[in-house]
């Protein structure tokens, strides 16, 4: 046996009668009472010794206070447990002392966070940082603690760890951050873990290796695990049971395979549908309507019914409660009965047939060969020693009319392309020719000329609106800059872009903070449109969303392009939303394209194994695929782009790499079947059996 | 990092150049001369004398020939000699750098380590009695400037209780000790110290304030590890990052404090030679004051980048 055997737990007391963990009608409010958020109402669920259940919902929905009060994580105040119990081996853990709450966290009950660089502290070590949980909860001396620790980093996959106990947490990327993140909350070996979105802050390919990661280490230490996250898909693969939250109530919860064959509460059949499927594509998204719930209302009345359309008065006068559909399964939704077995898609999945459309085929955009190099100079007299190759030689085309996506995880240089294309970063090389004509160095009023015509959505629609600015003026003042219009012509025109974004007018003197998500990024999409642009990046304009809120903007900006006749770039990681919303795609790696098709082909045959694995690594919303699918989790990082690998830049972490992707770049080459439309892919290997 | 520090310092000569210039030209543009601020202490003289002394500190020649002599002088580490004993600059700043720099040091000591605690416990009791009472208090400390907290604390500690000395660096007339000393330099010292102690503190509660809301206090918390350790080792660590920055900034206005400080105290620290420098028109002396001065905050400047390379691995000079 590996060193896994002495890492199981030799606790005594775990062979128990009943549940390991029992929460039983937990309400959690915020802020002083008569004027309260109530952010977790009557929740009751167990969980069994070495059961996986997922906590399912939107941000607000009340998931993470849940998870954090257990824990005593909450400030109180503001923070006020109004009822419940949470019983863990017989004791209250709301009603006992912090002192002794204190020896449960972190030894009996431990957690990983979100966002794995903000959660470890950055002025101190790792090993530090993995030991002191052992020495404070089991009196370990440095010595045996840091063997401990090293066990664990060993473990979770961090290689080196002897040497890497001494490094701080910014020396690391985001996933191998969340492997020690994990090695922390697993070295006291607790009974129960609690992942709060894990991987939400991770990309794709990594996020795949920390799913596998923790649900083998589960199986291994043989603990429960209670997983919180906004995405159906991502849990479907690896727990047993899924409980979904709205406004802060269980609104259904039910075995996993259940869940997803016979959804039964309105919402959880409107998160499904807002998921875009990767097999069933041309379907058009069916958002929820309306707009996240509010909170601030006591809950004494079913929180989705605003937002259902099945409501009918009596769930706007009372909450329903969860029921029990089948064994095992409930469901709080006082029509249940009646729309069981209504279907998935409602309304006859509105068809949007993309191949229909007028072909495009004349090129709006072309780049070619566009590199962005950003100089590193050091020394005293600060001489440039190496350049950071965010964009390295990259070339394409985007057709009039047509939605190019532009994909790739993090750092692979996607959206300083989209930012060189709108002459936001200074191209080192290559052209960029819009309309014909060269804006590669553009500076000026030729510059003003591009923006005229280009228009960047933007990712965080938190950020990227000027908080002091009301929504009007943020939308109108793309216009006053480019001196458009008289200003009652262009007052108008900002009721008019409103109205096309789907917002009220009475919006228009609000401040960005009192919008939600999803208004805010009407909001950034307005203003692109202001001056009536031919041409629109969109980067990552949907990721800071809500699923349910998501399928929204999509929409609009599919309608949009639509009756506007506009083209656009979209940059994004959501492999699953690309193949919906675009008709071709760029796959991007480490700066440079790796493989560029139309959307079907790409999707459908992928050939670059760096595209194949990418595709295999997203979550699908089916639990019974993810034992056949096959999945390529690929090893380790992408590499650091100041010093790109040799001959082709995947080659270290590519499962096909020969000897020749070492010495030699891979020219584009065309695989397309047909000579309609091209399937370029960069690699030796391409095509091959 | 060698490589910064080298950079720096070499970015520092052209400052000192440029520092030269402005203090030239502000110590020539005070009225009168320092043989005028002599004469009339003393006796009316005749013209001819007026002459000739002006003769012998070099007064009479052209203004960039003064300027030129006097960095002939900085350049060989002298710093010219005072126009009333004759004595050279360097050597009085030699003789009184000492005891301001024991003043200042205790004083910013003490203002750091008492405002960071205080702060600390301002921001770890928030919206408490505990907290509003603090923070009451700094309000007070940063209302009140130096000098009055200087007259002030002469008038309760020395004058009312008569438990303190106010003035001098040890009793006139007893051996020198270190404890007569530290007598002496209790007042002077917390009046430098209150107002910075108070700044220090809205900062250190400010610092903590945004610490606790990190999410790796979340986890530290979560790794049921005991209060203390979650505020001093993961808390405290990371609010003193900012606090550098505070801390650079307080050095060149504590030489500015000091000055008045010294000469309230009589504390025979660099300050009260200034002050004396300026009654007489004593222009070597000030300009070596101003000079010394420039250098000791650029270091500080320095030492303060360096600091940050200490207390935040994230940040690394090349």
């Amino acid at each position: 046996m590996r060193r896994t055997d002495t890492l199981t737990r030799d606790r005594p007391e775990m062979v128990g009668q009943g549940p390991l963990l029992s929460v039983q009608g937990l309400s959690v409010e915020f802020g002083p009472s008569g004027n309260s958020v109530y952010a977790v109402n009557d929740v009751s669920f167990d969980l069994a010794e070495g059961e996986s259940l997922a906590i399912v919902g939107e941000s607000g929905s009340g998931k993470s206070v849940t998870v954090q009060t257990l824990m005593g994580l909450i400030r109180k105040p503001p923070g006020r447990v109004t009822s419940g119990r949470a019983l863990f081996r017989g004791r209250d853990l709301l009603t006992i002392p912090d002192s002794e709450l204190r020896h449960i966290r972190g030894r009996d009950i431990a957690m990983i966070f979100q966002d794995p660089m903000s959660s470890l502290n950055p002025v101190l070590t790792i090993g530090l940082q993995l030991t002191e949980a052992l020495r404070e909860h089991q009196g370990l001396s440095e010595k045996q603690a840091e063997r401990q620790a090293l066990d664990m980093l060993d473990l979770v996959g961090i290689a080196n760890a002897a040497q890497r106990m001494q490094a701080f947490p910014h020396q690391f990327s985001g996933g191998q951050l969340q492997r020690i993140g994990i090695a922390m909350a697993l070295v006291c070996k607790p009974s129960i873990l609690i992942a709060d979105e894990p991987t939400t802050a991770l990309d794709v390919t990594i996020q795949a290796q920390i799913v596998e990661l923790v649900a083998r280490l589960q199986k291994e230490l043989g603990m429960a695990i209670i997983w919180i996250s906004h995405d159906l898909s991502l849990v479907a693969g690896f727990v047993e049971r899924v409980a979904v939250m709205y406004a802060g109530s269980l609104v259904e919860t039910a075995p996993v395979e259940r869940l997803f064959a016979a959804p039964t509460h309105p919402y959880t059949i409107g998160l499904l549908n807002s998921i875009p499927s990767l097999t069933a594509a041309n379907t058009r998204l069916v958002p929820i309507k309306g707009a996240p719930p509010n909170v601030m209302l006591p809950p004494t009345f079913c929180a989705f019914a605003p937002r259902c359309d099945h409501a009918v008065s009596r769930c706007r006068e009372a909450k329903p409660v969860l029921e029990p559909v089948v064994s095992g399964h409930a469901a709080a939704c006082w029509r249940w009965r009646e729309l069981h077995g209504v279907s998935r898609v409602p309304a006859a999945a509105v068809a949007t047939d993309r191949a229909s459309k007028a072909a495009p085929n004349e090129p709006l955009l072309t780049v070619f060969g566009l590199k962005v190099h950003f100089p590193i100079r050091r020394g005293v007299l600060r001489r440039q020693v190496g350049a950071v190759r965010a964009v390295d030689g990259v070339s394409f085309e985007v057709l009039r009319g047509e939605t190019l996506a532009l994909v790739g995880e993090s750092g692979c240089g996607k959206s300083t392309t989209g930012r060189a294309v709108l002459g936001l970063e200074r191209p080192s090389e290559g052209e960029i020719r819009f309309e014909g004509k060269d804006y590669a160095d553009a500076s000026g009023e030729r510059a003003k000329e591009r923006r005229r015509d280009m228009q960047m959505v933007f990712q965080n629609p938190f950020g990227s609106l000027n908080p002091r600015m009301t929504v009007g003026r943020i939308i109108g003042e793309g216009l006053r800059a480019q001196k458009i219009g008289t200003r009652a012509s262009r007052e108008a025109r900002v009721s008019e872009l409103l109205a096309l974004v789907g917002l009220r007018e009475p919006l228009r003197d609000r401040y960005p903070f009192e919008l939600s998500g999803g208004q805010r990024q009407r909001v950034g999409i307005a203003r692109a449109l202001a001056g009536s642009p031919k041409f629109i990046i969109a980067d990552e304009p949907i990721s800071a969303l809500d699923v349910s809120i998501q399928a929204q903007i999509v929409n609009l900006l599919d309608d949009l392009k639509a009756r506007l006749g506009l083209t656009y770039l979209f940059i994004g990681h959501d492999l699953s939303m690309i193949r919906y919303l675009s008709d071709r795609v760029a796959v991007m790696y480490l700066g440079r394209i790796v493989e560029t098709g139309t959307t079907a082909s790409v999707f459908g045959t992928p050939m670059h194994p760096y595209t194949r694995a990418l595709l295999s690594a997203i979550p699908v919303p089916d639990p019974k695929a993810g034992g056949t699918r096959r999945r390529i989790v690929l090893g380790g990082g992408v590499p650091d782009p100041s010093k790109p690998p040799s001959g082709c830049h995947f080659h270290p972490r590519c499962p096909k790499a020969t000897e020749i992707c070492a010495r030699v770049a891979p020219e584009p080459r065309d695989f397309s079947s047909s000579n309609a439309a091209q399937h370029i892919v960069t690699c030796h290997h391409a095509g091959e059996a | 990092m060698l490589s910064y520090l080298l950079r720096k310092l070499l970015l520092g000569v052209p400052v000192l150049f440029g520092v030269t210039i402005i203090v030239f030209a502000i110590a020539h543009a005070m009225p009168g001369d320092a043989v005028l601020a002599m004469i009339t202490a003393e006796a009316p003289s005749s013209e001819e004398l007026i002459a000739m002394r002006r003769g012998e500190l070099g007064l009479d020649q052209p203004l960039y020939i003064q300027y030129l002599n006097w960095i002939g002088e900085i350049l060989h580490g002298n710093l010219g000699r005072s126009f009333v004993n004759g004595r050279g600059v360097a050597a009085i700043i030699g003789e009184r750098l000492p005891m301001t720099l024991e003043l200042m040091g205790v004083a910013l000591l003490a203002a750091f380590v008492i405002g960071t605690t205080l702060g600390v416990i301002s921001a770890l009791r928030q919206y408490r009695l505990t907290d509003y009472s603090l923070t009451l208090g700094g309000f007070v400390g940063v209302s009140i400037p130096d000098f009055f907290m200087g007259l002030l604390l002469v008038y309760v500690f020395a004058l009312e209780l008569r438990w303190l000395p106010s003035s001098g660096i040890s009793t006139a007339g007893d051996s020198f000790s270190i404890a007569d000393n530290l007598r002496h330099l209790i007042l002077p010292a917390a009046a430098l110290a209150l107002f910075r102690a108070a700044i220090f503190m809205r900062y250190a509660r400010a610092g903590m304030l945004e610490v606790l809301n990190q999410s790796y206090m979340r986890t530290a918390k979560a790794k049921g590890l005991r209060p203390s350790i979650i505020v001093l080792r993961h808390g405290l660590r990371n609010a003193l990052i900012p606090l550098v920055t505070v801390f650079g900034l307080a050095l060149p206005t504590l030489f500015g404090g000091s000055v008045v400080i010294e000469t309230i105290f009589q504390w025979p620290g660099i300050g009260l030679m200034f002050i004396d420098a300026v009654v007489n028109r004593d222009s070597p002396v000030i300009m070596g004051y101003v000079l010394i001065t420039a250098i000791i905050v650029m270091l500080a400047n320095l030492a303060t980048d360096l600091a940050y390379s200490v207390l935040d691995p994230r940040v690394s000079y090349d």
